[in-house]
């Protein structure tokens, strides 16, 4: 286990783990996301779904600076993002990277570290064993020194939970976690992330299977361009609100 | 052979004599199927590996001059030449291929690789020629940068031919390439396979480099591969008016540049070609309707207008 | 190997291989972003930059050759860069578009300028004129000591020495977040590194050691360089410190291998004269490459589906 981080508990009561206000993304002459207004409190689990095209990992990289945005306000622990970077993770989509990348899988995990180490800190043994442990949870200690093209899909995907673990942030925004993971690897991610939860972290994830949503998390951000429905499963997860993210058409689907 | 103080319009019209003609209507022709063919490697998303195509001549030309010399000849075949050429053309894509799907290389480094090696094996070679022929100039060099003028006329028959029959070729086998470039999957599905139509790219491309060797040379012939289809793309989204688009601004430089350099023999014939398809290039990238920068910055001002008008 | 050798083939063998160190430093990184074709871009762009700069100043000095190169680098950069995001042009053919253009435009001007009977000269430009940095002012081993004689040195030596100083440099301060932006930009921006500025500064750094290497080597040298080291190295190891250690140790087996054989090889052949060294030392590199793929440990691709790169389209420059 990783030695936790300290919370302050006040603030991540009241203080939302991630908020955001206004946010509009436009990719040339379209509007892929059209202000939003979302928050995500500290140990929560959240969702986000949508159609496909509805803007959710364009959300998720425009809150991370990573896509420009248009317009709006992003808010993580109530601070800008350059402020608080090293409570911030984020897991990008596999297809994203070179998996052919000359890396093995502990140097992806040791990557994590980046934050505290900066450009010229030294490498130690503990970080090494830190980032070891990091592995371990995900259940990857075997394949520790295989280069990461060597792994299945599901295996990247615990890589990338590794690395985004090594970080020890407070917030962990993931996009399409479960895409292309077999059942069992699933279960052991979302088993890992219902433990961060229980530390107290915000998890934020971009989601495609409806059916699992009441199984995996608590809350729900329902969006098709612009935000339709939030809050918690119970309240917002509701049939009218699928019918108006997915169209009536989806929803029966559901 | 055309005198040097030709009066301008002649060489455009045709009217420079016999050999002029034939090099003028054949770059129209090479840069029509130049433009033709580049499209379908573009929207296959391979136009570099024409570069690496081109350069991988250089050996083949050196060592069929050697041979030829060998033999008694005095190397200057221009049809041995281009056999050589293209051989060693295919042995260079070869490797490309080989690198990129038997080994972990990229293909854009696959390229590379064999475009550096077999340039510098041709430099290698040309020195071997220059070293043996004794300050005989064995003219080889003219491959690498192009010249249209001092053309043989079996020469120029030869391109004119060249470049009529690429732009044949292709015009008939432009359904099977549209649809492996669009979707190669469903292609399959249909019958057309993508290996094979893809090895046919690959050799209208191989016809077209050797026919332009002469004329444009091995360095800028990619030019003529590449920038007429990108210039296209701007003006339609419709496949069949890029490739149109494209065979006539390609065919259009040819001319131009052919017909300058027969009036002016000290023009680098292939970098007056090339430099005309990049000025077709500049005025498609500013007033191209569909990507062009004028009319998407006239259609972002009037969604912003909209925008204003609703908010 | 007394005088002779000192004088005739220790300074072209020291600066091939300082070249070769240079351009493969930067080109590990290039060869992961896929962006290896940005080399070739670059030393044909080098040529319009020199005769410009010639053009304008009239004079063949090394160093502003040097200035006027980088500019036409960084210009091609940035020009391939904006037809790349404004009209959404796919990034091998802008690429292809904007460095044949400039070549060509290059080549007009030597013709053009009358610059073509000088100094300067395609065929220069094209193979290098490595041959021809000799140490006149050595006189044996001795003259290394010899501040008179060490001020003899050909300029072109300082330069690559000075450049290649600068790249390493450049790789070591920043060997950290180079390798976390090439293996997962996204990923590194959220660390809130600056991965844009990264990307054109590898840039700049690979256009600097190309144009210092072309001035001493010529262009094939250049591409060979930047491209053929790397990918040897990288059929042969998994790890990226190893692969750019490797990757120096190829290029100067390359370099020295390429220019004793071109010296010497047509005469243990029998011939009289020697063949272009730039050429030679492209092909022992492409031999060297051809071995990696055929025997090297770590030649094959492996694992899921998704690492196939060679379907994957070429990045933008600088996206």
């Amino acid at each position: 286990m990783i030695p936790q981080r300290q919370i302050a508990p006040v603030a991540s009561l009241t203080v939302p783990a991630l908020s955001i206000s206004g946010l509009s993304v436009a990719y040339d002459d379209t509007i892929v996301v059209g202000d939003v207004d979302a928050r995500f409190m500290s140990g929560t689990m959240t969702a986000i779904i949508g159609p496909n095209g509805a803007g959710k990992s364009s959300l998720l990289k425009a809150t991370l600076g990573i896509v420009p945005t248009l317009a709006g306000h992003v808010a993580f622990f109530g601070e800008p993002l350059d402020t608080v970077r090293n409570r911030v993770a984020y897991v990008p989509q596999r297809a994203g990277v070179d998996w052919d990348f000359p890396a093995r899988v502990l140097d992806v995990v040791l990557m994590g570290l980046y934050g505290e180490l900066g450009i010229f800190g030294r490498l130690r043994p503990s970080h090494e064993k830190r980032a070891m442990d990091c592995i371990a949870r995900v259940g990857l200690t075997d394949f520790a020194r295989r280069q990461i093209g060597a792994l299945s899909g599901g295996q990247q995907q615990r890589v990338f939970l590794a690395r985004a673990l090594a970080q020890r942030a407070d917030i962990l925004l993931l996009d399409e976690p479960f895409a292309g993971v077999d059942a069992a690897t699933e279960k052991a991610l979302v088993q890992v992330l219902h433990a961060l939860r229980g530390e107290g972290r915000a998890i934020v994830a971009v989601h495609h299977d409806l059916a699992t949503v009441p199984a995996y998390f608590d809350h729900v951000l329902l969006l098709n361009r612009r935000c339709i429905a939030e809050g918690p499963v119970a309240t917002a997860f509701t049939e009218k609100a699928l019918a108006q993210t997915y169209g009536a058409r989806g929803a029966a689907h559901a | 052979m055309a005198p040097a103080a030709l009066p301008m319009p002649d060489a455009f019209l045709l009217q420079a004599g016999y050999n002029a003609t034939f090099v003028t209507l054949g770059s129209m022709f090479l840069g029509m199927a130049a433009g033709v063919t580049g499209t379908f490697l573009y929207l296959r998303k391979r136009s570099l590996i024409s570069d690496a195509l081109a350069h991988a001549t250089l050996p083949g030309v050196g060592l069929a001059f050697l041979l030829m010399v060998a033999l008694g000849g005095d190397g200057r075949s221009l049809p041995l030449l281009l056999a050589g050429a293209g051989l060693s053309a295919l042995a260079g894509l070869l490797c490309v291929h080989l690198l990129s799907t038997r080994t972990r290389l990229p293909l854009d480094a696959a390229i590379g690789a064999v475009l550096s090696v077999s340039y510098g094996l041709g430099i290698v070679i040309l020195t071997v020629i220059q070293a043996l022929s004794a300050g005989r100039q064995a003219g080889l060099e003219g491959f690498l940068l192009g010249s249209a003028a001092g053309m043989l006329q079996s020469d120029a028959l030869l391109i004119g031919f060249g470049g009529a029959a690429a732009a044949l070729l292709v015009i008939l086998f432009r359904r099977p390439l549209l649809l492996v470039a669009f979707d190669p999957g469903y292609a399959a599905t249909c019958g057309v396979s993508p290996a094979r139509t893809d090895l046919m790219l690959m050799v209208l491309v191989l016809a077209v480099t050797l026919t332009g060797l002469k004329v444009v040379g091995l360095i800028l012939i990619v030019a003529l591969l590449i920038i007429p289809p990108v210039a296209a793309r701007l003006w339609s989204d419709r496949a069949g008016v890029v490739v149109a688009v494209a065979g006539g601004i390609g065919g259009a430089a040819g001319y131009g540049g052919a017909a300058a350099s027969a009036m002016a023999p000290d023009l680098p014939t292939g970098a007056v070609i090339v430099l005309l398809a990049f000025a077709a290039f500049v005025i498609s990238l500013l007033v191209g309707p569909v990507r062009g920068v004028i009319p998407q910055a006239l259609r972002r001002a009037r969604m912003r207008g909209h925008l204003d008008g609703a908010g | 190997m007394g005088s002779d050798f000192v004088m005739l083939s220790l300074v072209p063998m020291v600066i091939a291989a300082l070249a070769a160190v240079a351009c493969a430093l930067p080109g590990n990184f290039l060869l992961l972003r896929r962006q290896s074709m940005l080399g070739d871009a670059i030393s044909h762009v080098v040529l319009p930059g020199i005769v410009v700069t010639f053009l304008l100043t009239g004079s063949a000095n090394p160093w502003a050759m040097l200035l006027g190169a980088g500019i036409a680098a960084l210009f091609s950069v940035l020009l391939i860069e904006l037809i790349v995001r404004s009209a959404r042009v796919e990034p091998g053919a802008a690429m292809g578009t904007v460095f044949t253009a400039m070549f060509a435009a290059g080549v007009l001007g030597l013709e053009r300028s009358g610059a073509s009977g000088v100094h300067l000269d395609v065929e220069h430009a094209l193979y290098g004129n490595l041959e021809s940095l000799i140490w006149l002012d050595a006189n044996g081993w001795p003259s290394l000591a010899d501040p008179k004689a060490l001020a003899g040195l050909p300029p072109e030596l300082t330069l690559l020495a000075a450049v290649t100083a600068v790249v390493g440099a450049f790789v070591v301060a920043l060997w950290r977040p180079l390798s976390v932006a090439t293996f997962d930009e996204g990923f590194a921006a959220t660390l809130g590194l600056p991965v844009r500025a990264l990307s054109l500064a590898l840039i700049v750094v690979a256009a600097m050691a190309c144009v210092a290497a072309f001035s001493a080597v010529g262009s094939i040298l250049v591409i060979a360089m930047l491209i053929c080291p790397p990918a040897a190295a990288r059929l042969m190891t998994n790890r990226l410190g190893h692969q750019v250690w490797l990757s120096l140790g190829l290029a100067i087996l390359a370099a020295l291998s390429g220019y004793v054989l071109a010296g010497y090889g047509p005469l243990w052949l029998g011939f009289a004269g020697s063949v272009s060294a730039a050429g030679m030392i492209a092909a022992v590199s492409g031999v060297i490459l051809g071995l990696a793929a055929l025997t090297g440990r770590h030649r094959r691709r492996t694992g899921s589906p998704l690492s196939t790169p060679a379907d994957r389209p070429y990045k933008a420059p600088n996206a």
